[in-house]
């Protein structure tokens, strides 16, 4: 089972989750889309604090993320389990 | 098409290769491999982003390898991004070689679609790919050459390894004609609608050496640089008019903007690229990667500030502890050479020019070297590590409150070892009004040549609470950073913070080469600035100094003694009022601690006897508002002219002249005037 879509910035430490949507300005989704963040991408959280920036995984690498940039990406939480074929573990 | 166009006009031995890549991929390793000592670095025309050169010589052909911005694609939002992209366009490379991170190849592939998009002879250069073993990724080098028709080399920078392979396959591909172009299929919803808008390109003048289906694709994007030059076309309006129509197409049909679906697409095509010819054997285990692991502590929400204070506590130790004795033998040198030269100079007034003017001068700002190439050495070590990136986001939390992001702290941290290359830091804020802010208050950081200042008055009268008077300074001006900043971003610079998106390399373990090249680069970029600036200043004092004829050098009489007088009513409310203190003001100009020289020359008596000067003439009130007035005021010469150079503006740089003049005014004020009605001084 999928849980709903949230943004990425409540998801918490540890979990995966894959890339639904990315709003906000066109600039913000540029850089976004340029380090990876594009629909069906699969990331995972890896430092989460309550109100400052987050630590991405994402692909091979890692990304910092300020608390805005993050509630702009909407994401599905993932189980461990397979979608889509791809497997969320990289 | 684009890379083989003037091919034919140069000698057959001479080839040009352009070198792209991600931050963070070893790009620069493979440039120093490549060129070695044969550097040369410029600027790209019109821009302030560094252009770097070198030649690669091998056999019989000679390879003009050009070092191009780091960058993630090819936009034109940057001036990085455009300086890339207009140079692959330029026709003038014969190839790109593309340093491709192999351990992190979905993210760096993204640049590789980009740049085969465009047309440009591509050869890519997987690097890293010991770690990518390391990691357990299996990459099927023919594979991948095979889809993208390039060829494709495993590399190691840091370790020079594959460089002569590269070599080779760069020399065998640049005489080549390109295939088949490449090309990304974005769907039977968009390839229609680029078919269309391609066709009705043909023929425009304005992009008549663009590839036509990327111009098409560009223009769907929105991207503004070539929406530009359509423009410029005739038939622009029926261009614009299509162009809009598919868009809109695009956007009903999928429900995503162009550009939304094109990044989609060449992920899509990566992910497929990737699963052909790569193979992962990883474990639950193996995520947790050493970085993880690593970052678990350093990036800790308890541990994280701890650690970057005592980093950056490391870092000035190293600075100064060493740096103190070394420029104690740079000054000895030049007090040498001073002496030397006097003695061979028969001429009076040429020796003065000599010794007290270019000698004395540039010597005053040479004996920063030693701890200017130190905090580089420092600073590099930690870029180099990718623990600097973590810095970043550890004061994000602290720094988003003041209106500004992690990344403008590294500018504000490199500041207190010298404003010249912190200024220059700033060029890594993406966002100009970040940026603005940032340049503007990174000359409150109480840099090095500050230093010497305090240390003086601080000697005479508060020799007791050394440290902790000192300490006050630097402390003064860390908050005066932060009230400054959060005033320019009410006032003069309004809007959201921009959001804070940044890579996070993993943690290397720095080459020793690696660290010397940067630290070299930057150290020299202070010296020549500094060299070129700091003389022509060094001249217009000393004549000052000296005139009318027959004056004592910089005593009471001579212009720049007038001047100081003259200036002197202004500060005389701050408890300075001296032709003395405004000289040495003026002359602080130069750099910063020459105001301790000035009162060695204008007192008569050399810095041996200053301090029975200083404790005549001065009292602690008077020295401590005069430190404030020291740590604020403009920016030496060298600092002056980096601002300008970076904001490209004679206004901002003029703005951050005044400000700091009146602010230093301000709060010298308060202190000596505050300080007398509480019965002080």
């Amino acid at each position: 089972m999928l849980s709903s879509v949230l943004p990425l910035g409540f998801l918490a430490p540890g979990r995966e989750a894959v890339v639904r949507e990315v709003s906000g300005g066109k600039e913000l989704r540029r850089r976004l889309g340029e380090l990876g963040f594009v629909r069906g991408s699969v990331v995972r959280v890896v430092q989460s604090q309550s109100c400052g920036p987050l630590i991405i995984s994402l692909g091979d690498g890692r990304v910092a993320l300020g608390r805005g940039a993050a509630q702009k990406i909407m994401v599905e939480e993932l189980d461990g389990r397979e979608l889509d074929g791809r497997s969320p573990v990289k | 098409m684009v890379a083989s166009s003037q091919a034919a006009a140069k000698t057959p031995k001479e080839i040009t290769v352009g070198l792209a890549g991600n931050p963070n991929s070893g790009k620069t390793s493979m440039f120093n491999n490549l060129t070695g000592a044969r550097q040369h670095v410029g600027n790209w025309p019109g821009v302030t982003v560094e252009k770097k050169e070198g030649r690669h010589i091998r056999d019989d052909v000679v390879v003009r390898v050009v070092d191009l911005p780091g960058t993630y694609s090819l936009g034109a939002f940057s001036e990085d991004e455009a300086v890339a992209r207009n140079y692959i366009l330029s026709g003038e490379p014969d190839l790109v070689i593309n340093i491709v991170d192999a351990s992190n190849l979905e993210r760096n592939l993204y640049l590789t679609t980009q740049l085969m998009e465009m047309g440009a002879n591509v050869v890519i250069a997987l690097n890293m790919f010991d770690e990518a073993e390391k990691k357990q990724i299996r990459i099927d080098l023919e594979a991948m050459a095979g889809i993208l028709g390039v060829p494709v080399v495993p590399t190691v920078a840091v370790r020079n390894k594959g460089t002569s392979e590269l070599v080779a396959a760069a020399v065998g591909a640049a005489g080549k004609e390109p295939g088949r172009a490449f090309t990304i299929d974005y769907g039977k919803e968009a390839e229609p609608g680029i078919a269309k808008l391609e066709a009705a390109l043909a023929g425009v003048e304005t992009i008549k050496h663009l590839p036509a289906r990327w111009v098409a694709v560009k223009l769907l994007e929105g991207d503004e640089s070539i929406y530009g030059r359509v423009m410029q076309s005739p038939r622009a309006g029926e261009i614009i008019k299509l162009r809009d129509e598919v868009a809109a197409h695009i956007e009903r049909v999928t429900g995503l903007d162009p550009e939304s679906l094109f990044a989609d697409r060449r992920y899509g095509f990566i992910g497929g690229l990737i699963r052909e010819t790569v193979t992962r054997k990883s474990t639950v285990e193996d995520r947790l990667s050493v970085s993880d692991r690593i970052d678990r502590v350093v990036t800790n929400r308890l541990l994280g500030i701890p650690i970057f204070f005592l980093s950056m506590f490391a870092v000035f130790q190293f600075t100064f502890v060493l740096g103190g004795p070394l420029s104690g033998y740079v000054e000895a040198f030049f007090g040498w050479l001073g002496a030397v030269a006097g003695a061979l100079i028969a001429n009076e007034l040429v020796a003065s020019l000599v010794v007290d003017g270019i000698i004395g001068g540039v010597g005053s700002v040479l004996v920063f070297i030693p701890p200017i190439f130190l905090i580089f050495f420092a600073i590099s070590l930690l870029e180099d590590s990718g623990y600097m990136a973590r810095a970043a986001y550890v004061m994000d939390r602290f720094m988003h409150r003041l209106g500004l992001h992690g990344k403008s702290f590294i500018p504000l941290l490199v500041g207190f070892g010298c404003n010249v290359p912190a200024i220059m830091a700033c060029r890594t804020l993406e966002n100009r009004r970040d940026r603005m802010i940032t340049i503007l208050i990174t000359p409150l950081m109480s840099c090095a040549a500050r230093l010497p200042v305090y240390v003086l008055f601080v000697g005479v009268f508060f020799a007791a609470y050394q440290g902790l008077v000192i300490f006050s300074l630097y402390l003064l001006g860390i908050v005066l950073a932060i009230v400054m900043g959060v005033l320019f971003k009410r006032f003069l610079f309004k809007g959201e913070v921009s959001p804070f998106v940044m890579e996070l390399p993993p943690y290397r373990v720095p080459t020793l080469k690696g660290v010397l090249i940067h630290m070299w680069e930057r150290g020299w970029a202070f010296i020549k600035r500094a060299g070129t600036v700091i003389f022509s200043v060094v001249i217009i004092i000393w004549v000052l100094a000296n005139l009318p004829a027959g004056v004592e050098f910089a005593g009471r009489e001579s212009y720049l003694g007038a001047i100081g007088g003259f200036v002197a009513p202004v500060f005389a409310p701050l408890g300075f009022g001296t032709w003395e203190a405004a000289a040495a003001l003026i002359f602080g100009l130069l750099a910063k601690e020459v105001v301790v020289g000035t009162f060695g020359v204008v007192y008569g008596i050399g810095e041996e006897g200053l301090a029975a000067a200083i404790q005549t003439y001065w009292t602690p009130l008077s020295a401590y508002a005069f430190m404030v007035m020291s740590l604020i005021y403009i920016p030496c010469v060298a600092a002056i002219a980096t601002i300008k150079r970076e904001t490209n503006s004679w206004r901002w740089t003029g703005f951050a002249v005044a400000y700091s003049l009146t602010l230093g005014w301000v709060m010298a004020f308060l202190v000596y005037q505050g300080g007398r009605l509480f019965g002080l001084g």
